[in-house]
């Protein structure tokens, strides 16, 4: 299938270049986000009635794990509030560049930080908290608050988004699977970027602000660090970038090396499969472990959490790669061969994301009726009664997901294999047991 | 400045003040009274004020589980205090005093410490009513004394049976109201020795009078009371087995305290009401004054505050009858 480039219809062109449409989504989330921030706070301590529980974890969720990151990619990041009143101290300004930019400190980020490790720890701290944070108001509301502090902190000493690239636990693993998804930002044509002078697109100009992501459009390969904000619509004077429909995981013909990367896939694989566990299974006292966070059965559960994540799961995959040469050969093709892992993991995600969100979204209609818990009933659904939605149509839709990911991971593995130059079978293996496990775990 | 990123700031400000305005308003503006299981904090607040003649309007939300909300002395039906939701109640009190409010749904092993109090000020309507002091200080009993029976009947007394016996005595001394609150069924079965009667049929007549000494109605209002109030600890069968039972064995001493310390204030395994002995030596008096008082850190709630005197009669009357077997 062909790449067909969206911006080529007048509309979406209009739409992605102006910054008023972003702009108004941005405020409308922002609102929405600070919302959560305070209903956590201030609003009822049950979880299942409070807005921040249910729009955040649910209905967010549920549109982030289903929608946006696999049809969008990097959609949500676009649209994400999160780095607004940051990014507003940091320039100056809300819209265009302004004629005088403030005096921030505007330090690079550290180069020995210019990954995703700290993004793959600031995930797996929300994930060992994840029993109380999804379900405690307050916590959620802190978190949401802490985040947006973080950010708007980063950004006044730190230049761009720096909170985004570096450190937001979402980011991560946004990224990782945005190389799935069939939209993609790209430039037209190489020589045109080689040519232009002062790279606008990197360094900003009167028409807009260098890239925040801190990616050089004209070197995009991947989906992964580019956020979408289309400031290099904006910005560059040549017309030269295009945003373009693709097939699914197009990024993925090309695997990464990078041992953060790698880990991310395990992080997020090993995490879907401890939660289904943890969230979704009939253990008691595996769910008291996760919940009460301090006591010894919590570091228990941290302990096996972290093992399966970064010994276990990795240990067994170290045995696909079945050529050794030296430790770096070694670790590039261990970082390739996880590419593998990425459409099985994004699918783990889905198929356990469909389970608790059919099972709770009867909560959206009653928190938007009375989003604090305060007794309102604004649209009339304040005491519709729980209900589990769509349930006959779960144990085939996981099934379908489940099995759809294996196969995907499959040819995805042919691929990674051959760069790597070793059998892809060991890896289709592996994919095969952790896709029965979880399996198992979900149905 | 550009006219375009005025607007946008003013827009961008104006957003977030909303979001962090509009809760902060709508919080501040809706006094809820939350509750919680007794240990995480109870009522909160936990004391009101009224007005004798104005309507007191209440919003109750439950931050943890289902609690239930009814005021002690006061006829009103038991309202259900839902997580997440608000349920509104309105009360009017007749006369000023401090009234009890409490949860009405089991919660939690500390369930019946959820009480707070309503504190109506204003002119009592009806000044002729004076507090009543109860049987059991007249009678200058001590409920917590022993007062087993010494003697038990074999099997479980017939009112049935007893009626037929009774139709051939004269047992007006041991049926009045006022005999049989005052006096155990053991005693009034000491009172039948004059009688030519076995010591069963003793015991029927003894039952005989238990039961007219009641109605059916008071004992499907005593069996409903129970089945709100006590069957948690005490068990469905009376046996002291209720599901909570084993929690206040296990919550022990370091559940209470009390002035003198914890040591004092162990928690007791809960009555049984099928103790035969036990139940044939107290006198309804005796019974009502438990109830009335509470097992003072035992773990048995004081239900003085709340109980009327008809609904503890009632309670009591269904509590025999786990004893005697009346007619039905």
């Amino acid at each position: 299938m062909e790449k067909i480039e969206l911006t080529r219809n007048p509309f979406i062109k209009t739409a992605l270049k102006s910054r008023y449409p972003q702009l108004a989504v941005f405020i409308v989330m922002l609102v929405g986000y600070i919302f959560a921030i305070l209903a956590g706070l201030v609003g009822t301590p049950v979880g299942s009635h409070n807005f921040s529980i249910v729009f955040v974890w649910i209905a967010w969720w549920a549109i982030l794990i289903l929608v946006a990151v696999p049809f969008f990619g990097r959609g949500w990041c676009a649209v994400c509030p999160i780095p607004l009143p940051g990014e507003w101290l940091q320039r100056g300004a809300i819209l265009a560049p302004p004629d005088k930019k403030p005096k921030w400190l505007n330090r690079r980020w550290p180069r020995a930080l210019r990954n995703i490790w700290l993004q793959n720890i600031s995930f797996l701290l929300l994930a060992l908290f994840s029993s109380v944070l999804l379900t405690t108001p307050n916590i959620t509301g802190i978190v949401l608050a802490a985040m947006l502090f973080a950010a708007i902190g980063l950004s006044i000493v730190f230049e761009r988004r720096s909170f985004c690239r570096y450190l937001c636990p979402v980011g991560g693993f946004i990224g990782l699977y945005s190389q799935t998804a069939p939209l993609e930002l790209r430039i037209k044509d190489k020589k045109v970027c080689a040519a232009c002078e002062g790279k606008p697109c990197y360094n900003g100009s009167a028409e807009g602000y260098g890239c925040p992501w801190d990616v050089f459009p004209g070197g995009l390969t991947k989906n992964s660090y580019c956020g979408l904000c289309m400031e290099c619509i904006r910005t560059c004077p040549f017309d030269n970038i295009a945003v373009n429909a693709r097939p699914f995981s197009a990024d993925l013909a090309k695997p990464s090396a990078r041992m953060d990367e790698a880990f991310k896939a395990f992080i997020m694989l090993g995490s879907a499969m401890i939660y289904a566990g943890v969230l979704l299974g009939p253990w008691g006292t595996l769910k008291d472990a996760a919940y009460n966070v301090g006591t010894t059965a919590w570091f228990i559960y941290a302990a096996v959490f972290l093992s399966v994540i970064f010994i276990v799961m990795p240990s067994f995959f170290a045995l696909c790669v079945t050529r050794f040469e030296n430790i770096d050969r070694f670790k590039k093709r261990f970082a390739t061969l996880s590419t593998a892992l990425i459409p099985l993991g994004l699918m783990f995600w889905v198929a356990f994301s469909l389970s608790f969100v059919l099972t709770n979204a009867s909560y959206i209609l009653a928190s938007l009726s009375d989003p604090l818990g305060l007794g309102w009933n604004l649209f009339g659904t304040a005491n519709l009664a729980w209900q589990p939605m769509l349930t006959s149509i779960l144990a085939p839709g996981q099934t379908l997901a489940l099995v759809g990911g294996l196969i995907w991971s499959g040819r995805t593995a042919q691929k990674a294999a051959k760069e790597a130059t070793v059998s892809p079978v060991p890896v289709i293996v592996y994919c095969f047991i952790v896709t029965l496990a979880m399996l198992w775990l979900l149905i | 400045m550009k006219r375009s990123e005025l607007l946008s700031r003013i827009l961008v400000v104006a957003g977030m003040l909303l979001a962090v305005g509009a809760p902060l308003i709508f919080w501040t503006r809706t006094p809820l009274i939350h509750a919680r299981m007794a240990d995480t904090g109870g009522w909160n607040p936990d004391i009101l004020q009224a007005e004798v003649g104005k309507p007191l309007e209440l919003h109750f939300t439950s931050d943890d589980v289902v609690h239930g909300f009814a005021v002690g002395q006061l006829d009103m039906e038991a309202v259900d205090v839902e997580p997440g939701k608000v349920t509104d109640v309105t009360l009017t009190f007749d006369k000023p005093g401090t009234y009890t409010f409490y949860c009405t749904r089991w919660c939690g092993v500390n369930h019946w410490r959820m009480r707070g109090t309503i504190e109506v000020s204003g002119l009592d309507v009806d000044s002729e009513t004076t507090p009543t002091v109860p049987l059991y200080v007249t009678l200058g009993i001590d409920i917590d004394a022993p007062h087993e029976a010494n003697a038990i009947p074999e099997n479980r007394p017939s009112a049935v049976r007893g009626q037929q016996l009774a139709a051939s005595l004269d047992i007006s001394q041991f049926s009045s109201p006022d005999f049989y609150r005052a006096n155990s069924p053991y005693q009034i079965f000491e009172g039948l020795n004059s009688t030519d009667l076995t010591d069963t049929e003793k015991w029927d007549v003894v039952a005989y009078i238990w039961q007219s000494n009641t109605t059916v109605d008071a004992l499907a209002n005593g069996r409903e009371l129970y089945a709100q109030n006590c069957v948690a600890c005490h068990g469905e069968s009376g046996e002291g087995n209720g599901v909570f039972a084993d929690d206040l064995a296990a919550a022990g001493e370091a559940s209470m305290q009390s002035m003198n310390g914890s040591m004092d204030m162990a928690m007791q395994t809960p009555a049984d009401f099928t103790d035969t002995s036990c139940m044939l030596g107290a006198s309804l008096a005796l019974l009502e004054g438990k109830i009335l008082r509470g097992g003072m850190g035992t773990g048995m709630p004081m239900w003085g505050s709340i109980f009327t005197e008809k609904q503890i009669q009632d309670l009591i009357a269904y509590l025999y009858s786990f004893q005697f077997e009346y007619q039905r």
